[in-house]
């Protein structure tokens, strides 16, 4: 199993998530945002969390056209799996992969801390690890973490079960609680909480490993 | 060729910054804002040749997020 990180200047959780990756089995190359394509055989492609191009015009917008994206973009057209967590999630809504925008918090303030989420989504190899309505605490360290979509979005969403997961006390004044969302097909989740901060003992907390460990059963060559 | 792009939210979407700033005038004393919504204004320094076309690209491709945000090309 392949898993490719991309790293953009600014990114900050690319090693975590890289270290997240390979903890389950994962082979991974380190991908700079100036490529044009993505290793071959790549089963997963990884946007991580930070401040690439310093959150210049909007988060993620930037990011969002660099060239590797191109090839991002091409991969999940095809059907690839991508997870964008935190500014990854910023990006995927930036480049259109993944609907609505992330706005800046309700509240205004940047917020670090953990917060108790609930797995909502089923059939998705992102969330085959936990159980359906099942609790986690993961981290979430954003400025800007508020969902919004339009009603129409948001029925379809909700319509075709695809929210990942939710806030349980809505941190960030998202839309219907919304802490992470998935793509049409399933394949490509965006998501503010940092599962790859949760994933092992020395993090203060685990929850997050199973979100690893699910995709990587998923992925497994049978 | 100068163009200024201004950049605002959609009107339906939240503007807490907005709204941070019309709670601030109203506590220095300023009355009768009914409400505040924060934009960008983006100007381009423009080479000639450069058409409106090529800036309203540049503003659906890049410069607005169109999901959130609309925007208004100037050209001066």
């Amino acid at each position: 199993m392949r898993a490719a990180v991309v790293v953009f200047p600014g990114s900050n959780c690319d090693r975590d998530l890289a270290v997240a990756f390979e903890a389950v089995g994962f082979q991974v190359s380190m991908v700079w945002h100036k490529e044009t394509g993505l290793p071959s055989g790549v089963d997963i492609v990884g946007i991580p969390g930070g401040f690439s191009y310093g959150d210049y015009l909007r988060c993620g917008a930037i990011a969002a056209r660099s060239p590797i994206c191109g090839a991002i973009t091409a991969h999940a057209g095809r059907g690839g799996h991508v997870l964008g967590i935190c500014n990854g999630f910023q990006v995927l809504t930036e480049t259109g992969i993944l609907p609505g925008a992330l706005l800046r918090n309700a509240g205004l303030k940047y917020i670090c801390r953990t917060v108790e989420l609930e797995v909502v989504a089923r059939e998705t190899v992102f969330t085959a690890g936990y159980r359906p309505g099942e609790v986690v605490r993961f981290p979430i360290a954003h400025h800007d973490g508020n969902y919004v979509a339009d009603d129409e979005t948001l029925a379809r969403l909700r319509g075709e079960d695809r929210i990942a997961f939710t806030y349980r006390d809505n941190p960030n004044g998202s839309r219907a609680d919304i802490a992470g969302v998935l793509s049409a097909n399933r394949r490509v989740l965006g998501m503010m909480p940092h599962p790859e901060r949760a994933a092992d003992a020395g993090h203060g907390g685990t929850d997050g490993a199973a979100l690893f460990a699910g995709l990587a059963q998923a992925l497994a060559p049978v | 060729m100068k163009a200024r792009v201004h950049v605002m939210l959609k009107n339906g979407v939240l503007d807490p910054q907005g709204e941070a700033v019309r709670h601030a005038l109203g506590a220095m004393g300023f009355e009768g804002v009914n409400a505040v919504r924060q934009g960008k204004l983006i100007e381009l320094d423009l080479a000639e040749g450069v058409t409106e076309a090529d800036v309203t690209e540049m503003c659906e491709k890049l410069l607005a997020n169109t999901v959130i945000e609309s925007y208004r090309v100037e050209l001066i």
